[in-house]
This record gives C-alpha cells, sequence and structure tokens, in this order.
C-alpha cells in the first residue's frame, strides 16, 4: 500500500472486497480506499520518493472507483488514454450519476487484472475494436449509481432520517432542513454497507453532463508539454537503449564487433539479443551514434525469408483463391443465381500493408530486479504486456508490475508486446533501468502490418441492374490467427477479415462469402486502425458502386433501392449526407463525387467526397461530408474530433501508403518515403451527427473505415475511371 | 563545454558537438516537452524556436544552438502570443493524443508572429512541415485564424 495512505486496510478486508466485486460480475466500488497517488503516476512517485520501491501486487485495488476521505473521486480506467478522449468521456459518466461537478474525478490507469477489466465485446483488457464506451456504458455508471446510494445511505443512516428524504448533488448528500454532508465525511460508513444490486440509471432526459462538450481532462498539460508519454519518462538511475532488428523476420544475430560502438562517447553497454543488437548510453543520441557504429560489422543470419519480394508475396496471395477456404456465409444458391443472370459484374480490389506509424515510436522503460520486473509502458493490452515481461524476464507474472502511460499515437500498433519483450530483455542484462526506444526507422521497418487483402466478387444482376445476388472472395492474412488462435474456429475463419462482408448491409437473397487466410512470408501483419471495417466497408462499397454505375443509376438511389426498408438508421444518414453534400447538383467535368454507407462499430456513417481533377493528375479534395449516427453521445466534442481524425487518417493511407518488401525487407523506412497526410492536404472535414438515443456505437475507427470507398467512388465519378487497388497514389496521382 | 541560452537561461553543457540540439534538452536538460518523431526534418515534433524563428531541434547540431536565444514549449506560455495560442489550441480542443502538439504550438507562434493576419495559405506554408498521425488538422487551422483574428 502507499504509505501515505491515513487507513490501512488489512488482508482480510481486500478480499472480501475483491470477493464482492466479482459477485457484481466484475464491478467493485472500493469506497473503503483513502485518496492515495495512483501508481501510473508513479513516475512523479518515484522522483519524490526514491527509495518507496516496494512491490505492489497488481490486485484489484478498487475496480472503477475510488471515494476519497476529502470527496475527491478517481476514476481506475480500464482503457488507456491514447488521443480517442475515452477517459473524459468515462469521467462524464462516473459524475454524472455520481451527482459530482466533471472537475472532481481524476482517472488513474487499471493494473492488468483480466477477472476485473477484460473487455466484455474484445473478450480480453484491452483498448481498441472501438469498443470502450460500448461495453463501459453500462458498468461505469452502475458503479457509480450504486456509489451515490451508498453515500447517501450512509448520510441518512448518520441523520437518523429515511435515505428516500435525501438527495446527492455537487459531490454533497442533502437530507431534510438542508442539511448537508460531504460525500468525504461519510465515505468511511457508506463502505459498510452492502452494495447495492440492480441499481436504477438515470434517463437521458436527466443527464446533466453526458451529451454536453466537455473539455478533456487531459489536454492542458498536452499544449504546455508537461504531459509525460512513455518516451518522457525519466526513473532513477535509468539509461537511453536503442535496438536494431535483424531486418529479415526470423532472422538472427551471428555476431558483432562491439568495440566500435564502445568507443562512442556516451555509449554505456552493448547488448547482444537473438535476433537483435541494443546499445544503451546516457542519452539517446549516443545510442543512435553506437548503433550506427555496429552497422558495418553486424552479422545476421536472414534466416528463411531473406529472399522474399513483394512480387512472390503477391503472388501466393493470388494463388490463394484456387484453395476452398472457410465460408462465411451462404445464402440462396449463388452459382445458379450467377448462370441464370441477365448480366454480371467482376471486379477484384486490393488493398496494401500499412505501417501504423504513431509518432511516438515504440518505447518501454523497464527494470528486473531480484524481487521484481517493473514496467512503464503505455500500452493497449496490458495482460499482454505483463505476460510478455514474464516470459522475457523469467518471472512470475506476479512479478511483473506494469505503470500503463498515456500514449503518443497507437491505432492498434500497441496491442503488441514485441518491444515489450525486447526491453525487458534488454533490462534483464543491466542492473539499472532503461528506456528503450525505437528510431523511426526501426519502427517503420519492424511494424506489424495491416494485412495486404484481395477480393474479387462476382454479381448477378437482373434486368433493372439490381443484384441477385454475389459472392465474395476474401484473400489475406488472419490477424487473429495470430493474435488470438482460440478465437478462431478450425476452418480458420477469421471474423474480422470478413467483417461488413458475411453480413453485408444490403439484404441479398443470394449470397457466398469466402475468406482463404494466405500469412504472407517476411512480414507480420496486426490490428490496425479500423480493422475488419476498414476492409469490408471499402471493397463492399467499391463494389455496389460499380454496380450502380453499370445500372446508370444515381450511386446514392441505387442503395436506398438495395436497401429497401432494412436499415433505417443508415438509410438515415445517407440521406442527410447526401443533402449536406449537396449531390443532386450537376459538377462540372474534372469533378465528382463519391458516396459511401455502412454499419461500422455498431455506428452508422455515410461520407461523401467531392474532388477535382486538373490536367496533371493532380487531386484536390474540394469537400468532405461525413454524417454519423453513433448513438447516445457522451462528449460531442470527443466524437467530432474522432470522426474528423479517424477520416483523415483513413485519406492519408488511401492516398499515400503502401508498405512493400524487397529481399526480405521492408523497403520504406522514415516519413520521407512513407508519407503521411499534412496540413496543406487536409481537406476541412464536415462532420454531421444525428441525434439518437439508440446505445453507443463506436467512434474511433469509424471514420477511418468510410473514406476509402468515398475516395476512390468519386475517382470514378471525377475520370470515368475504376481505380480498384489502394492507395491511390500507384495510379499516378497526387494531392493538390 | 557549450553555454545554451534557454528559455532566458544561461545553462552550461558538456556534450558531443554535433549531438542534434533535441537530445540535449530531452535527456540531457530533461525537458521532455520537445518531442522525437523522425530525426530527419520530416515530422516537425521537435519544433523550437531559435532567435524567434521555428526550427527543427532534431537536425540542429547543439554547437550551432549555442549564442542563440532557443526557447521550448515549455517557456512559451509565457510569451502574449504563446499563451494566446495554447488557450486558443485548448478552446478549439486541438488535442488529440497530444504528442505532436508542443511542435504544432511552437510553429504556429513563429506563425503569427510573422504574420498576425495569416490566411489559409500562409497556414498550408507554415505548418506543413508539422505532422499529425492523429490528423487534428481541421482544429489547428481552426485554433490558428481564431488567434489570428482576435
Ligand atoms: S523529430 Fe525533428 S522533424 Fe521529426
Ligand atoms: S495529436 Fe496525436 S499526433 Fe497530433
Amino acid at each position: 500500500m502507499n504509505k501515505n495512505s491515513s487507513a490501512p486496510v488489512s488482508p482480510e478486508r481486500r478480499r472480501m472486497l475483491k470477493a464482492s466485486g466479482v459477485a457484481l460480475g466484475g464491478l467493485l466500488i472500493a469506497t473503503w480506499l483513502p485518496p492515495m497517488v495512483p501508481k501510473s503516476f508513479a513516475i512523479q512517485r518515484l522522483e519524490e520518493e526514491p527509495e518507496d520501491h516496494e512491490l505492489q501486487p497488481p490486485t484489484a485495488l478498487g475496480a472503477f472507483l475510488r471515494v476519497g476521505h476529502n470527496g475527491h473521486i478517481t476514476l481506475i480506467s480500464p482503457k488507456i488514454e491514447m488521443g480517442q478522449g475515452v477517459q473524459t468521456g468515462f469521467a462524464m459518466m462516473i459524475a454524472e450519476e455520481l451527482e459530482v461537478p466533471l472537475s472532481q474525478v481524476s482517472v488513474a490507469e487499471a493494473p492488468p487484472n483480466p477477472e476485473l477489466y477484460s473487455d466484455s465485446i474484445l473478450n480480453f483488457q484491452a483498448t481498441g475494436g472501438s469498443a470502450s464506451t460500448r461495453s463501459n456504458w453500462e458498468p461505469l455508471r452502475e458503479a457509480a449509481a450504486a456509489a451515490r446510494i451508498m453515500l447517501i445511505q450512509a448520510a441518512a443512516n448518520q441523520w437518523q432520517v429515511s435515505a428516500a428524504d435525501c438527495r446527492a448533488e455537487n459531490g454533497q448528500v442533502i437530507g431534510p432542513g438542508d442539511r448537508r454532508l460531504g460525500y468525504g465525511e461519510v465515505v468511511a460508513a457508506a463502505a459498510e454497507l452492502t452494495v447495492p444490486e440492480n441499481v436504477p440509471l438515470k434517463k437521458p432526459e436527466d443527464f446533466k453532463i453526458i451529451g454536453k462538450p466537455a473539455q478533456r481532462l487531459d489536454t492542458p498539460s498536452k499544449v504546455d508539454g508537461s504531459a509525460k508519454f512513455t518516451i518522457d519518462l525519466h526513473v532513477p538511475g535509468m539509461k537511453i537503449a536503442s535496438a536494431r532488428a535483424c531486418p529479415v523476420v526470423g532472422g538472427t544475430l551471428v555476431a558483432v564487433d562491439e568495440s566500435r560502438a564502445r568507443a562512442v562517447p556516451g555509449v554505456v553497454e552493448v547488448i547482444k539479443l537473438d535476433n537483435a543488437v541494443a546499445v544503451i548510453g546516457d542519452h539517446m543520441w549516443a545510442a543512435i551514434k553506437g548503433l550506427e557504429a555496429l552497422e558495418e560489422s553486424v552479422e545476421w543470419d536472414f534466416g528463411a525469408h531473406g529472399g522474399i519480394d513483394q512480387a512472390q508475396i503477391e503472388q501466393a496471395l493470388r494463388d490463394a483463391f484456387e484453395r476452398d477456404g472457410a465460408i462465411a456465409n451462404d445464402v440462396g444458391d449463388i452459382d445458379k443465381a450467377l448462370d441464370g443472370a441477365e448480366s454480371k459484374i467482376e471486379a477484384e480490389y486490393e488493398m496494401p500493408f500499412l505501417a501504423h506509424s504513431p509518432l511516438e515510436p515504440m518505447t518501454c522503460v523497464a527494470q528486473v530486479r531480484a524481487d521484481a520486473c517493473e514496467l512503464w509502458v503505455g500500452t493497449q493490452a496490458p495482460v499482454f504486456a505483463r505476460q510478455a515481461a514474464a516470459k522475457a524476464s523469467g518471472m512470475p507474472a506476479e512479478k511483473v508490475i506494469i505503470h500503463n502511460q498515456w500514449i503518443g499515437g497507437a491505432f492498434g500498433r500497441r496491442l503488441e508486446t514485441d518491444f515489450i519483450t525486447q526491453a525487458t530483455a534488454i533490462a534483464k542484462q543491466v542492473d539499472y533501468p532503461i528506456k528503450l526506444v525505437w528510431t523511426r526507422e526501426e519502427d517503420t521497418t519492424h511494424d506489424l502490418y495491416r494485412p495486404h487483402y484481395i477480393d474479387r466478387f462476382a454479381a448477378a444482376l437482373d434486368a433493372d441492374g439490381m443484384p441477385i445476388g454475389w459472392s465474395q472472395t476474401i484473400v489475406g492474412a488472419s490477424v487473429l490467427a495470430r493474435f488470438a488462435p482460440d478465437a478462431v474456429p478450425p476452418n480458420g475463419l477469421d471474423s474480422d477479415a470478413v467483417e461488413n462482408s458475411a453480413n453485408p448491409l444490403y439484404p441479398l437473397s443470394n449470397l457466398r462469402v469466402r475468406y482463404v487466410p494466405e500469412a504472407p512470408k517476411a512480414i507480420l501483419n496486426s490490428w490496425w486502425r479500423g480493422v475488419g471495417p476498414l476492409h469490408g466497408a471499402y471493397v463492399v462499397e467499391s463494389f455496389v458502386d460499380e454496380l450502380a454505375y453499370a445500372a446508370k443509376q444515381d450511386p446514392v438511389d441505387y442503395r436506398l433501392k438495395l436497401l429497401g426498408d432494412q436499415h433505417p438508421r443508415a438509410q438515415a444518414v445517407l440521406r442527410l449526407a447526401a443533402e449536406k453534400a449537396n449531390w443532386r447538383q450537376p459538377l462540372p467535368d474534372g469533378r465528382g463525387r463519391g458516396v459511401a454507407v455502412q454499419e461500422v462499430f455498431g455506428s452508422y456513417l455515410a461520407t461523401v467526397v467531392e474532388l477535382q481533377i486538373d490536367a496533371n493528375n493532380g487531386v484536390r479534395i474540394k469537400r468532405l461530408i461525413c454524417v454519423a449516427d453513433c448513438g447516445i453521445v457522451t462528449n460531442p466534442t470527443s466524437v467530432h474530433s474522432q470522426l474528423e481524425g479517424g477520416t483523415l487518417f483513413g485519406l492519408s493511407a488511401a492516398l499515400y501508403n503502401e508498405i512493400t518488401v524487397k529481399n526480405g525487407r521492408v523497403e520504406q523506412s522514415n516519413y520521407n518515403d512513407y508519407r503521411q497526410l499534412r496540413i496543406s492536404d487536409a481537406p476541412p472535414v464536415e462532420v454531421f451527427v444525428v441525434p439518437s438515443t439508440e446505445a453507443p456505437g463506436g467512434i474511433g475507427e469509424a471514420g477511418t473505415a468510410m473514406i476509402a470507398p468515398a475516395l476512390m467512388n468519386a475517382m470514378h465519378a471525377a475520370t470515368g475511371k475504376r481505380f480498384r487497388r489502394l492507395p491511390l497514389a500507384r495510379a499516378g496521382f497526387h494531392v493538390i | 563545454m557549450l553555454t545554451l541560452t534557454i528559455n532566458d537561461v544561461d545553462l552550461e553543457v558538456d556534450v558531443p558537438d554535433d549531438m542534434p540540439l533535441l537530445w540535449v534538452l530531452r535527456d540531457v536538460l530533461g525537458m521532455t516537452g520537445t518531442k522525437y518523431g523522425c530525426g530527419i526534418a520530416q515530422c516537425g515534433v521537435c519544433t523550437v524556436h531559435m532567435n524567434g524563428n521555428a526550427v527543427r531541434s532534431c537536425v540542429l547540431p547543439v554547437s550551432e544552438a549555442a549564442g542563440n536565444k532557443i526557447t521550448t514549449i515549455e517557456a512559451i506560455g509565457k510569451t502574449a502570443l504563446g499563451k494566446r495560442v495554447q488557450q486558443a489550441w485548448l478552446e478549439h480542443e486541438v488535442v488529440q493524443c497530444g504528442y505532436c502538439q508542443s511542435g504544432q504550438i511552437m510553429a504556429a507562434v513563429a506563425l503569427l508572429e510573422k504574420v498576425p493576419d495569416v490566411d489559409d495559405a500562409d497556414i498550408d506554408l507554415g505548418m506543413a512541415g508539422n505532422m499529425c498521425r492523429c490528423c487534428t488538422y481541421t482544429r489547428i487551422r481552426g485554433a490558428i485564424k481564431s488567434v489570428a483574428k482576435a
């Protein structure tokens, strides 16, 4: 326990509270805890109290909520902040039900504990899949409402009045005769009460905080440079490490002449790992110079993949179409429909490998001591992080302490633990803490990339050009099979790879969707912002657009007709997007509009791009409209920001990005050859959010998933040509 | 030994002459508001001011910084314009992950210092060197314009 604790908690009491938490289905309202310094802010504490290194087992110390003796509320956030505003949204939910101002809530990071913090959608403790608000919307408010009821009851008991005559307001319980007690004054008594079950939640019309724009809690420190990301941390005695891994996946280190690095001023140590060499220095410059000095003498065994080129990878993907794969959905009789169809349309789409490339490169502070392995690291998956560190350090998981940190961009990259394993392995070889910081080049070339997908469609059309049905075959690496093999059935069907495809938005009486997993050699694949829907929305919305043009129908009208009476929320966003985009207004030559509509992450989105093309293949995006129905909105500001940023994030990839392999090595290395959208390329994003009382949908990745089809459909509208392979730059276009 | 003038304070550092100012700030002086993103003057997260001009500290040898007036994100709020820009960033809720925003703010202040009535073209030119992977560009533009108008 923290030494500042004024009321130590006995082990028995801890156990009992933990038990009650589990009985409540993962909810634990630990009103017993005095205000304490959250461990995730331990870095400041370590600086103040350098001797304070006692091991704190990562057991549940109050699952979601703590009410301090000063009345201050601490939210233990099961989700990490990486720019999506999730922690502010959570704080708003808590403040709403607890009847406290938002300013009275602060946030601490949850420790790894799958029992308490597993996500009900993702089935593990992680931040991703645009699941955070969806899965915590009820549990968090229930926790806060239960705490409020207990605080009111405690005050009522003290006053010897009925709880029904008391209410909570502004962090106080107010009783008959305007008697008042602050939460801090009754928290000790409240902690003795039984946690109520089946607590009623506020009705949306009574919300005071939810649904109103709120300033993010974490932003002030992010505009004055005081916010600490992992890369900014300093623990006493720490040195800086940087590493270079074998450029080919699966390769190993054979030999290296360490003396050259040791001659560099500031270099402290050279560390050899199985597949990498690391240099530890007094500062990053020494580590970088040390690695450069090793470059010539380092000898790798490139293993089996040293000769692999992009063309071979793509050929293997094409060859995979010959395999049966797994059937994701089979409705009606698509073979018969295709045989007897008035006409048929076929198309093939292709999407490249993509790097995540967050601006904060992979970084992790690690210390391996006799008694513990302690890590300070921004991670989307703390339980996996702990497992990785346990394995690399040789310590049992209970002795691994993870302090999760704010993240300088993740986009899925920090669901992986390769850099945590590496940091721990380096730290194990020295008797001081190290901060591993990857160079941008290391980050770009040693990512786990979005799969390269190839999709083939064939549609059977009736006399009006409407589909009687279609078949779709998807080929690409199964991320799920590598990341969570247990989640994949024996036939290899990856639910992520077939999202938005297996059950398309449009009702079809004949449909067959087939998935053939093909893991490329020399490249590892992982989750990338937008995940399954990013792929599914692109191919389905591109193909439907082709059908609309083939039928000589307006792409919006065609989609509405195809939807029939299905998905009223999809129809509403599509109609509104068309209206906002002046869809019906004709455009001069060289201009075009493209549209896409889908349900992604439980939200309905419609995106419209209007662009202009000049004689030199210069593309200027004139308008970009994004309409969303994402159910009840907690913080409108965050929803708008995520739709704006997420859409442009997807645009950046759709315009420019493609990772390619030569001799088993990733060819791109830094932002000079892996270009990203800049302000001068970025059109304003017009966001419209439809008011809704439906359950909240995901929003962090929704905009990202929708932009590529709208962009490529607009390219077709402007040029009359279909560009089916991303990115657009491949077709010789550039942004002006 | 080099003498650096950072945020109006003279500091002595004993580091290699070719060490970029970025690493001196971050790893020697513990001023971590200035970030690392690419090391090759492509992303702008390392932007500081040298005599009022925005420079990429990742490619600025510390020996060239010596003798010049360096200002970092930690002190930009002490100037009236710097404060206004930070305020505008909060009012427009620009920040997402926040990692690039030190550099964005330093670039924006330098731009507004030179062109107080910026238009879109000035923003494109002055801010194109500062990437934001969270793509907060719509709000960056709005925040800069609000300061220009004020
Ligand atoms: S780190 Fe200096 S410009 Fe990227
Ligand atoms: S706010 Fe995340 S990189 Fe700009």
